[in-house]
């Protein structure tokens, strides 16, 4: 018992120590965490990506979400609140100048994707081509990503699912979001079906292609008429990016 | 020089005791029910949804988590701060930190998607998700405590007990670092992303891990009608009265900062001001009942000395401590993202608005079905193993103390 007959003296020597061990641990897992940027994308290859032209996209019109949700066999159940949404138009407000305008949202397939750091089993990931992807063979369902993503881009599976197209297996109990049409793009479609959508109704304000490539048109439009991206103070360098926002 | 300590099992037969574990396993029972339904018919039977994708389940999880940690308190004041008082009391901590954690975690686990997956989340690391890290601080917590409670109880093995001690308390301060990082980290949520929730949940881990531990010890020395002296409980009262002192001083903080900031006025509005039942909760529940009564209550001259209001305060601590994190958890998804900011935004997906969320019994039942899994492992434990002290009266738990306050009386009834 003589341990606890010093209190004081130990006390004070445990709580350097402790603040010693707390801080190392807390900061050493942070060291590993850091990456040099653009280690993600893949430079020599392709980074799949997609401009959105919000001067061209009509209010009311969601040509888009439509084709999306038929390519991939997303359903409404009814229930608004729990159905899933791979793409949604939103619509602005400027508060200051009462602006209006509208432009469809989705995965924004970051490089940096705060969904695949957070993931804990490596089910959210960032394919070599940018497309950030989850497997669901290996999502257990924590929503976690839902939690980290800035964009609300992720759905859970909240009910059994039927009529699944084989392109796009879809799971009760894990989560999942826009592929950027992942099975058209290997198959070498060379687009998505928003983007075909959105070209079919004549509104064109969806480019699809590789960022990485100088002379597409989508890097070519990128580099001269320049673009934002949502929440870029993140720094997540998105792979969609909007013009006219 | 203190008094040997005796611990003993409790015999287990008493119509009390078996109504108790009855009670129990009906609602252990209740919770997996309700997870049988979660997993048949999905989470849409639940009230979580695709803007509230974590709900009760987890508010219960983190409750049980948190508290798991604190419920060590006592142990660590005896072995690590030299506190001889405590020193009856550490195994109880320590096997109360154990079975809060796993039933935290059997929440945790069964609100999954695909709990049957769990074995995949033992196999495949992502070792930048603080989720990945949370599973090693606790497993490695469960561990610890375990060898911890060995060296303790075994006799040969005491000498190590303080080292395990030290080893224990270092982990669950890290344990709950990692927990409130969970919510830290996100960086896409106004209402999160502050490195200050991780120390405010240290200070929340205190607070509600000794109201626990007061309830449980005040419940086991009823039940087994042993003796339980007021010195320790003094203590222990007066320290939750500086831990509850604490968590407010760290939520005064978070709130403060937020508030310097114009970019973030909007959500901390919501929290403070135009919420509806989060403002509600975080005022007149966690504030209000939850912190400034209880602190009234202990620290009054009179009514402080009365069992009952010591028992009312931690049971109102453990209330504002469900508010607090039904606030920081729904309340922070509620409020929607910000993403497009000086804009107002809507979409058929919610954007915007303030999502909607009401708990379903089936959250419930999985929460409370978690909570008394805890406790039933908590009573099989004291049957089989010496966990529980024979005496805690004052005389055994502190002499010198206790014959100080006995001549003060005396010498007070003299006069």
């Amino acid at each position: 018992m003589s341990e606890e007959n010093s209190p004081n003296l130990s006390r004070r020597q445990f709580i350097s120590g402790a603040a010693a061990v707390v801080a190392s641990l807390t900061v050493a897992p942070g060291v590993f965490l850091l990456k040099p940027a653009g280690a993600a994308s893949n430079a020599d290859g392709k980074r799949w990506g997609l401009l959105i032209d919000t001067s061209k996209c009509a209010d009311g019109c969601t040509a888009c979400v439509t084709a999306c949700h038929e390519e991939n066999g997303v359903h409404s159940l009814g229930r608004p609140q729990t159905d899933a949404q791979w793409i949604r138009k939103v619509h602005l407000t400027d508060r200051a100048t009462g602006h209006q305008q509208s432009l469809p949202v989705m995965c924004q397939h970051c490089e940096h994707p705060p969904c695949v750091d957070v993931c804990p089993t490596k089910a959210s990931f960032v394919r070599p081509d940018g497309i950030v992807l989850v497997d669901k063979h290996t999502c257990i369902g924590c929503r976690y990503c839902m939690m980290a993503c800035p964009y609300k881009a992720r759905s859970f599976i909240h009910e059994p699912l039927t009529d699944q197209k084989p392109h796009a297996p879809r799971g009760k109990g894990t989560v999942e979001s826009c592929t950027l049409c992942v099975h058209k793009v290997d198959r070498g479609d060379g687009t998505t079906a928003c983007v075909e959508a959105c070209n079919k109704d004549g509104h064109r304000a969806m480019t699809f292609g590789d960022l990485n490539d100088p002379d597409s048109e989508i890097a070519r439009r990128l580099k001269e008429q320049g673009s934002t991206a949502i929440r870029a103070d993140l720094r997540l360098n998105p792979a969609v990016r909007y013009q006219g926002i | 020089m203190t008094l040997k300590t005796h611990f003993r099992e409790i015999e287990g037969r008493s119509p009390r005791y078996l109504l108790l574990l009855g009670g129990l396993l009906v609602l252990v029972a209740l919770g997996l029910f309700a997870a049988v339904l979660k997993g048949t018919y999905g989470h849409h039977i639940t009230g979580m949804n695709n803007q509230v994708v974590w709900g009760l389940p987890h508010i219960f999880a983190i409750l049980l988590i948190v508290a798991a940690s604190g419920a060590l308190n006592a142990a660590s004041f005896s072995s690590v701060f030299g506190r001889v008082a405590y020193k009856p009391l550490a195994r109880l901590s320590g096997v109360l930190a154990m079975t809060l954690l796993i039933g935290g975690l059997v929440i945790l686990v069964l609100d999954l998607g695909r709990p049957d997956r769990l074995v995949v989340a033992m196999t495949h690391y992502n070792f930048k998700s603080i989720f990945a890290w949370n599973i090693f601080l606790y497993t490695g917590f469960l561990a610890i405590v375990a060898v911890y409670l060995w060296f303790m109880i075994e006799k040969r093995m005491n000498r190590y007990s303080t080292i395990a001690g030290y080893t224990a308390f270092i982990w669950r301060l890290v344990l709950t670092t990692g927990t409130g990082s969970i919510f830290g980290f996100l960086v896409a949520r106004e209402a999160y992303d502050a490195a200050i929730l991780a120390p405010l949940f240290i200070a929340m881990s205190f607070s509600l891990g000794m109201a626990v531990f007061i309830l449980v010890t005040m419940a086991m020395a009823a039940g087994t009608e042993r003796p339980l002296g007021d010195l320790i409980l003094r203590r222990m009262k007066n320290l939750l009265g500086i831990f509850v002192a604490g968590v407010l001083y760290f939520v005064l903080v978070y709130h403060l900062t937020n508030l310097y900031a114009t970019r973030l006025h909007d959500v901390q509005g919501f929290i403070l001001l135009s919420g509806g039942i989060y403002t509600f909760l975080f005022w007149v529940v966690q504030v209000g009942i939850g912190s400034i009564v209880p602190l009234v209550m202990l620290f009054h001259p009179v009514w402080s000395q009365s069992r009952r209001v010591i028992a009312a305060a931690s049971g109102l601590v453990l209330v504002g401590g469900f508010a607090q994190l039904y606030v920081i958890v729904i309340g922070g998804q509620a409020y929607p993202l910000e993403m497009f900011p000086g804009y107002e935004m809507s979409s058929t997906f919610y954007d915007g608005v303030v999502a909607s969320y009401t708990p379903s019994m089936v959250e419930l039942m999985l929460g409370i079905g978690g909570t008394a899994f805890a406790f039933l492992l908590l009573a099989v434990v004291i049957k089989f193993l010496p966990i529980l002290p024979t005496s805690l009266a004052d005389a055994q738990v502190d002499p010198h103390a206790a014959r100080s306050t006995a001549s003060a009386q005396s010498a007070a009834a003299g006069a």
